[in-house]
């Protein structure tokens, strides 16, 4: 008897540590599963449309210019401001584009720095007032938002300025060659029922896929040898068999269709470019001290004000890169391009677990919030659902990810 | 005597902690009674189980009130009771006048339309009963913190108060006002109404309380009544558990040179122009020693040690702060740091952490370049660190992943102190470095500064409790309105000293 009652105390206490950790952790695992749990249901509704080579091609396409955004925007909102002028500020570095490439004759490559720099100075304009005058940022970018409108209205005269040159639309619509020509691919990508089979695509997952596992296991050798009480063994290969798995099974598809888009490979360094600053340099721990308390920051010697103009200056960098991206895209630039942009990247912020008040918030979740969004907008088009029921959902989504949040804080005590 | 209220074998459990352990408490009518216990102890726990925070069934035990077994849901249902509850933060709304912060959420109303007459009237009387002689329409802003608990009690007064819990009343107060404080209690007792006081100054508890219960770890550990005599020692050994004869721990006092000589040091407010808020300061600290700053407050001493630092605080600053008598550049806070100052504020929660980060992120956050490599961080150096100074300072925590937040004040200072620490500085300013935690964590908080004084750091200390002040320092400065008034070595001082230096100037 009294062996038996030790057992069980011994499995009961276990199975807390492994409840407080999901817990605590809620927030992560939610986000993976629910990106999952969302494609697995459309790839269901709409009979595997969703997962086509075509298709996710598309999707990595339709949402690169949300995503760019949004890590600029998580840094801002870690910062513990907000920045409402990214949708028309985009819009408006299209626009300068077009103008300057078709109207000027500008050649590309100048015009695309032009446009970058450009992008940068609207970024330092707003941060300026923002930290060196304390002028609240949703203030001084709602104005920024109602400037860079009419600046694109006034620019492009109310008319769509296009196309682009061959050269200029390569930034979107373009791939990454293959390291081997199509014809030696041929007979591997009959064996997949595809035209050719995409060597570099797929490499690359392969590489990206060991090096996840190579980083992640690092941590957890350097996190044991401090004592500290990492993620689960099982959790752990639980959540990289996932990841890997979806990740190898997307550059598989891409690999049987035209292999690497330019912008997924943009997209994807500056994810990981980002990913890096956020959590290993001091400057992106400084940025979530300054979010997580600025007069603390402050007092321990951080230059709060250069940090808060820096974070606008990189949101409008990645602005302008978005703009030109998005022009490349419709192969145009109309003068109601990027509106209401800015909610789509913020809600992907948010959804991505960034707290409104500042100091946290990954920018892996910024980018599986966006991919979360990007699948459901897709998705729901594919089954043919109305933009009217679509802004719904998608608002109900945002409203749901948020409140799981503050559940989740309040259960943590 | 009768029995006001009896609370009977309070068992509290939070997921893996038990916060209250059969605990009992019984308040004669009419009496004032203190709580004393170390932070963490259960104090606010057993304040919370009272108030109908934790409402009835989500603790073990009985609560008698009046009589008769009280169960309260909540906050209102034990308001409407008579006990009124005023926290250590205050709960005012600094934007709102008196007058509306007083009948807030209790508005004196006719369908909804505010009465501002029968408000204002209210509020006088209900000023006068508190000795406060501020109209009715002040901006709560604008008073000071001792005024502004004045304004608490008043407001629990407007609500027939017949329980009155004040949960560390004077701990942001100073000398004299929290004199004035324990005195309306003792005015309010006169007139029927019992009271509990949450106090971590003995001579306080000394001075109001008829009986004190002490808790500790949960459980009541003992109940003395003053008509046989409260001795501090007693109160002070049933609250840590061991004899505290010793309450500043022996150092052998041994100055070297001078380190920093800070010379004509003038502020100026930062809204207030023309106002000067330090006036011509001079002074020096040397190697090894520890030096004090006793005041009154708002007698400017934050001020100085912040404008010191980096010009943290107001305008127009000159004068001339020197390091081994060479001039240095503190013309901003990392200056400040480079040139080798550090500033402990007295804010711990506002000013010196963030709380939702762990402690070894809060450890590095002033010396970043300490664990970096060309701006890139080094997190295994990182939590190396972290865990050195968790060592060095005995900071009670089960890991250095652990949030700040979830820290006691005194586990809290001891990681303050940490991050000051890796700066390497050697000047320390210390600004209230007690504030707010208990007396085992004041020890290990003296003992550490001792430590760091015989490292040879030159320490600055500002303190608002004198005792710690004679206790510790070698050397103190007395300062008032701006300006140092006096300067007594240890020898010569004494509370009376400095008392008399700040009334006659």
């Amino acid at each position: 008897m009294a062996m038996q009652s030790s057992e069980s105390g011994a499995a009961g206490a276990g199975g807390g540590a492994l409840k407080s950790y999901l817990v605590a952790h809620m927030r992560e695992y939610g986000l993976l599963f629910a990106l999952i749990a969302i494609m697995v249901f459309f790839q269901i509704v709409t009979g595997g449309t969703l997962m086509r080579p075509v298709n996710i091609t598309n999707l990595f396409l339709q949402n690169s210019y949300i995503i760019i955004m949004a890590l600029g925007m998580l840094i801002v909102i870690v910062s513990g401001n907000i920045d409402l002028s990214v949708g028309s500020v985009m819009g408006f570095i299209g626009a300068f584009a077009a103008v300057m490439i078709v109207e000027w004759n500008v050649p590309v490559p100048l015009a695309v720095l032009v446009s970058l720099v450009m992008g940068t100075l609207i970024g330092a304009a707003q941060g300026y007032w923002v930290a060196y005058w304390k002028i609240p940022s949703f203030i001084v970018t709602l104005a920024g938002m109602l400037v860079f409108r009419g600046a694109s209205l006034w620019l492009l005269e109310g008319q769509s300025v296009g196309p682009f040159p061959g050269s200029f639309q390569l930034l979107s619509t373009g791939f990454v060659p293959d390291v081997l020509p199509k014809e030696a691919t041929a007979e591997l990508g009959a064996v997949f029922g595809a035209r050719s089979f995409n060597i570099l695509a797929m490499g690359v997952g392969i590489v990206a896929a060991v090096v996840i596992v190579s980083l992640g296991l690092r941590e957890r050798a350097r996190n044991s040898a401090y004592g500290i009480e990492g993620e689960p063994a099982n959790f752990f290969w639980a959540r990289n068999v996932i990841v890997l798995g979806a990740l190898l099974f997307l550059t598989f598809k891409l690999a049987t269709f035209r292999g690497l888009p330019n912008v997924l490979v943009t997209m994807g360094v500056l994810i990981v470019i980002y990913a890096f600053i956020t959590q290993n340099t001091v400057i992106g721990r400084r940025v979530y001290a300054l979010g997580g308390n600025a007069k603390a920051a402050k007092l321990s010697g951080i230059k709060t004000e250069r940090l808060t103009f820096l974070a606008f200056v990189n949101m409008g960098f990645l602005a302008a890169l978005a703009g030109l991206i998005f022009a490349a895209r419709l192969n145009t630039a109309t003068p109601k391009a990027g509106f209401g942009l800015e909610l789509d990247v913020i809600a992907a912020v948010f959804i991505g677990g960034a707290s409104m008040s500042g100091g946290s918030g990954k920018i892996v979740g910024a980018v599986v919030g966006a991919f979360i969004m990007g699948v459901m907008n897709n998705g729901m088009s594919i089954m043919g659902i109305g933009i009217d029921y679509q802004q719904m959902i998608k608002g109900l989504v945002l409203l749901a990810a948020v409140i799981f949040d503050v559940y989740n804080k309040q259960k943590q005590g | 005597m009768t029995t006001l209220l009896e609370m009977r074998n309070i068992t509290k459990e939070f997921p893996g902690v038990k916060a209250l352990d059969h605990v009992n408490l019984s308040v004669r009518q009419g009496e004032i009674h203190a709580i004393c216990g170390e932070n963490g102890a259960g104090k606010s726990t057993l304040m919370k189980v009272l108030s109908g925070v934790y409402p009835a069934g989500s603790y073990d035990g009985e609560i008698h009130y009046e009589g008769a077994l009280a169960e309260f849901r909540n906050l209102r249902d034990s308001e409407d009771r008579g006990i009124v509850i005023i926290h250590q933060e205050l709960a005012l709304v600094p934007q709102l006048s008196i007058a509306e912060n007083i009948f807030l959420g209790n508005e004196r109303q006719k369908g909804g339309v505010m009465q501002w007459q029968e408000t204002f009237r209210r509020t006088e009387e209900l000023l006068r009963k508190v000795g406060l002689k501020d109209t009715p329409g002040t901006i709560v802003d604008k008073i000071g913190v001792g005024k502004q608990q004045l304004v608490e009690i008043a407001k629990a007064l407007s609500k027939d108060v017949k329980l009155l819990i004040l949960d560390e009343p004077t701990a942001a107060l100073q000398e004299n006002d929290s004199r004035k404080l324990l005195d309306l209690m003792l005015e309010l007792k006169s007139h029927g109404v019992t009271c509990i006081i949450i106090s971590h100054k003995l001579n306080e508890v000394r001075y109001v309380a008829d009986t004190v219960t002490v808790i500790r770890d949960g459980m009541t550990v003992s109940r003395l009544d003053a008509k046989q005599g409260l001795r501090e020692d007693d109160i002070v050994r049933d609250m840590v558990g061991r004899d505290m004869s010793h309450r500043y721990p022996e150092r052998e006092r041994r100055a070297g040179q001078v380190v920093m000589d800070v010379s004509k040091w003038n502020v100026w407010h930062p809204e207030h122009a023309g106002r000067r808020v330090i006036k011509d300061i001079s002074f020096s600290v040397r190697a090894g020693e520890v030096v004090g700053i006793a005041g009154l407050m708002g007698s400017g001493r934050t001020e100085l040690a912040m404008s010191i630092f980096g010009r943290s605080w107001g305008r127009d600053i000159s004068g001339e702060v020197k390091l081994h008598g060479t001039p240095v550049d503190v013309s901003s806070v990392d200056r400040a740091i480079a040139a080798g100052l550090a500033y402990v504020t007295e804010d711990r929660k506002g000013l010196g952490l963030i709380l939702d980060e762990s402690i070894r992120v809060n450890t590095t956050l002033a010396n970043l370049a300490g664990v970096s490599t060309r701006g890139v961080l080094n997190e295994a150096e990182e939590t190396e660190v972290a865990e050195r100074y968790r060592k060095v300072l005995a900071t009670r925590t089960p890991s250095v992943m652990q949030k700040v937040g979830n820290l006691s004040g005194g586990n809290q200072q001891k990681v303050v102190l940490a991050k000051w620490l890796f700066t390497e500085p050697e000047v320390l300013i210390l600004d209230e470095p007690t504030r707010g935690i208990d007396v085992g964590a004041k020890y290990e908080i003296y003992s550490i500064i001792n430590d760091l004084s015989a490292q040879g750091k030159a320490v600055v200390m500002i303190s608002s409790e004198m005792p710690e002040l004679l206790g510790m320092c070698d050397r103190i400065y007395v300062m008032n309105e701006g300006a140092f008034v006096g300067e007594l070595a240890a020898a010569e001082a004494s509370q009376e000293r400095i008392m008399s230096l700040i009334v006659t100037e």
